[in-house]
């Protein structure tokens, strides 16, 4: 297990450390490079060539990778001269609204999933199943965009049920204790999860239902609810765990556009509006940084799986 | 690409398929072997054609194909030259479907925008799969260092959200339809990489591979004709998701207004200009090009869907 765990750890640091890499070569990739995105596109070539020497920007690159990375190891994201405030402070801010809106709409996805996607399993090739399916694949083959737009129409300009702009808060509290507004996003990001996590869950469930344990079970005169509920339910969970990690870059642009339709003031929204401005140093900043989370979420998910499955061996 | 694929019923790196390989262990003469393959082949064909989603996705697909294609020599209208004097007509009076903004014929527009989007989307898949393929098919059966190396770069390209990437790219460059399918091709080959890895990973420790290798093959021998022909059910039912998906991402990109400039369009760019008029109740801007993009990706899993069960031979009854 230790072992497991140091090698998994490894691997993790090495993708991590490759992220950067992208990360500083799309800096790299920038017209007219790092000066041009600070300075505009009207600085003069002595403007840009004072601001190279003033940022170390004229040294060998693998130098400038280097104070770049021990700037990132100290917390230093780079600076947003559009909004003139750190990256870092900026994520700061915008972050944990995101991440409340994420969490919102997983659980209540998950909340969904589960018993669509057991009841499918448990009923293969029957209605339910085939319309689940069909369901799921619509909502899956809808641009979130568009899905988005909809039900600002139906629900919000036609209907009047629900604002069509999501809480304005400044904080996390400010923004939850505005629930009628919430309704329009989560529901928008819980229709396109729902579609994922079933499909997920209908496998998992099919691969347990014909596994030796169950007829044991059955065997031992335990009711299908109990076999159902108790035995396949438990055992299904396990992969969903490791799928979550899995989904975690798709769940963070679906957050994107979300955020960008409802104007949500959280990190998508905020990436959203920098790329209108060419504000590249936030962009990069928020790239590494999903980038990032997207890494150790694998990482837990791997552990965690780990943990709940004694099968796995650990090789 | 908006969000993660829906996961087959079993992973397909898990088990390989026995389509071929069960086929030329049958006997070593030609004529039987090529029998067998027939067969499997037309077994494969009936558990497709079993699948009602699949002929309903098929359906869908040849409409929008002659829709697109073909549409506009049954319908001419003018895609170039913008006509302000006939702008955002309702439905009627020749214009079946209105026009748009620019004055543009509704109803020309989504054939002209969805050749776009279908050629765009298609190409990317085509791209994205072949590169993923090989890269996964030498990686897995390399193996050791140099696969470690390959896949670790998969994982560290895979860690960054595509959009997120997708928008700081296609804001440093205005892309053309070349541009369009490199770019998105060029993140949607890292899933292909991955899943044929697995395959190959498995492929290449059968009794057939070692035989080639025993008598005298080399690697590029067993990669070419060996390993890639037995991944082929993994490889197709990866291309047509990745289809889907790339259109929504063009479709994405396009909404944006990254995507393709006036007066060439696609239905996401469609989709963009209609948003602009939302609260005006230009129901016939909004609706035609989200229901397009919605039936031809739906086509599209559809299909997937049903061909992976077509090349899974567990499904399949002999």
């Amino acid at each position: 297990m230790t072992r497991f765990l140091a090698h998994r750890l490894l691997q993790a640091l090495v993708v991590m450390l490759l992220v950067c890499l992208i990360t500083f070569v799309l800096l790299q990739l920038l017209p007219g490079g790092e000066a041009r995105a600070a300075l505009g596109s009207r600085a003069s070539p002595a403007q840009i060539r004072q601001f190279d020497r003033a940022n170390g920007l004229d040294r060998p690159i693998y130098v400038q990778f280097g104070v770049w990375l021990s700037h990132l190891l100290h917390g230093n994201l780079g600076y947003s001269y559009h909004l003139n405030q750190s990256v870092a402070s900026l994520i700061a801010e915008k972050l944990p609204k995101t991440l409340v809106l994420n969490a919102l709409a997983l659980f209540f996805s998950v909340l969904v999933a589960i018993p669509i996607g057991i009841t499918q399993a448990v009923r293969r090739n029957s209605m339910f199943d085939y319309t689940a399916t069909f369901i799921g694949f619509v909502f899956y083959s809808t641009p979130v965009f568009f899905l988005s737009l909809m039900l600002v129409l139906w629900f919000s300009l036609d209907l009047h049920w629900f604002p069509a702009q999501a809480p304005q808060g400044t904080t996390v509290k400010g923004i939850l204790s505005d629930p009628s507004g919430l309704v329009l996003p989560v529901l928008s990001l819980v229709l396109l999860q729902v579609a994922l996590f079933t499909r997920y869950m209908r496998s998992a469930v099919m691969d347990n239902i014909v596994q030796d344990y169950v007829r044991t079970a059955f065997a031992k005169g335990a009711g299908s609810t109990r076999v159902l509920y108790l035995h396949i339910l438990r055992n299904s969970l396990i992969p969903m765990v490791t799928l979550l990690g899995f989904a975690l870059p798709a769940i963070l642009a679906g957050s994107l556009v979300t955020e960008q339709v409802f104007n949500y003031p959280g990190m998508g929204l905020l990436f959203y509006q920098e790329a209108q401005a060419s504000d590249y140093p936030t962009l990069l900043g928020i790239v590494l940084i999903s980038g990032i989370a997207i890494v150790v979420g694998n990482l837990l998910a791997d552990i965690a799986y780990a943990l709940l499955d004694p099968r796995v061996r650990y090789s | 690409m908006t969000i993660g694929r829906p996961l087959p019923d079993k992973d397909p790196g898990e088990e390989p398929r026995d389509v071929v390989a069960g086929a030329s262990s049958t006997g070593p003469a030609g004529g039987e072997v090529y029998g067998a393959r027939r067969s499997a082949l037309r077994r494969g064909l009936a558990v497709f054609a079993e699948n009602r989603l699949a002929l309903i996705g098929l359906a869908i697909l040849l409409f929008f194909l002659g829709f697109c294609f073909l549409g506009p020599h049954l319908h001419p209208t003018d895609q170039v030259d913008s006509n302000l004097v006939d702008s955002n007509l309702r439905p009627g009076n020749g214009h079946v479907l209105g026009t748009d903004s620019n004055g543009y014929d509704e109803l020309g527009r989504l054939m002209y925008g969805g050749q776009a989007s279908l050629m765009v989307g298609i190409a990317a898949a085509v791209l994205a799969t072949v590169v993923g393929t090989l890269y996964g098919a030498v990686s897995g059966y390399v193996g050791g260092g140099v696969d470690v190396v390959m896949m670790r770069i998969v994982d560290g390209v895979l860690a960054i959200p595509t959009l997120f990437l997708l928008l700081v790219l296609s804001s440093i460059y205005t892309p053309g339809p070349v541009a369009m399918v490199l770019l998105i091709a060029s993140f949607s080959w890292l899933g292909a990489g991955r899943l044929i890895r697995g395959e190959s990973l498995s492929l290449r420790v059968r009794e057939y591979v070692q035989a080639v290798r025993a008598m005298g093959g080399g690697n590029g021998r067993a990669i070419v004709r060996h390993i890639a022909p037995n991944a082929i059910g993994t490889v197709v039912v990866f291309a047509t998701f990745t289809v889907a998906d790339s259109i929504l991402a063009l479709a994405f990109l396009g909404y944006l207004g990254l995507g393709l400039q006036p007066p060439k369009t696609d239905w996401g760019a469609m989709l963009s200009t209609a948003t602009n008029y939302v609260n005006s109740g230009y129901w016939w801007l909004l609706y035609p090009p989200g229901l397009c993009i919605i039936l031809v990706c739906v086509a599209f899993n559809f299909l997937g869907d049903a061909l992976r069960d077509a090349f899974e031979v567990r499904l399949q009854s002999r």
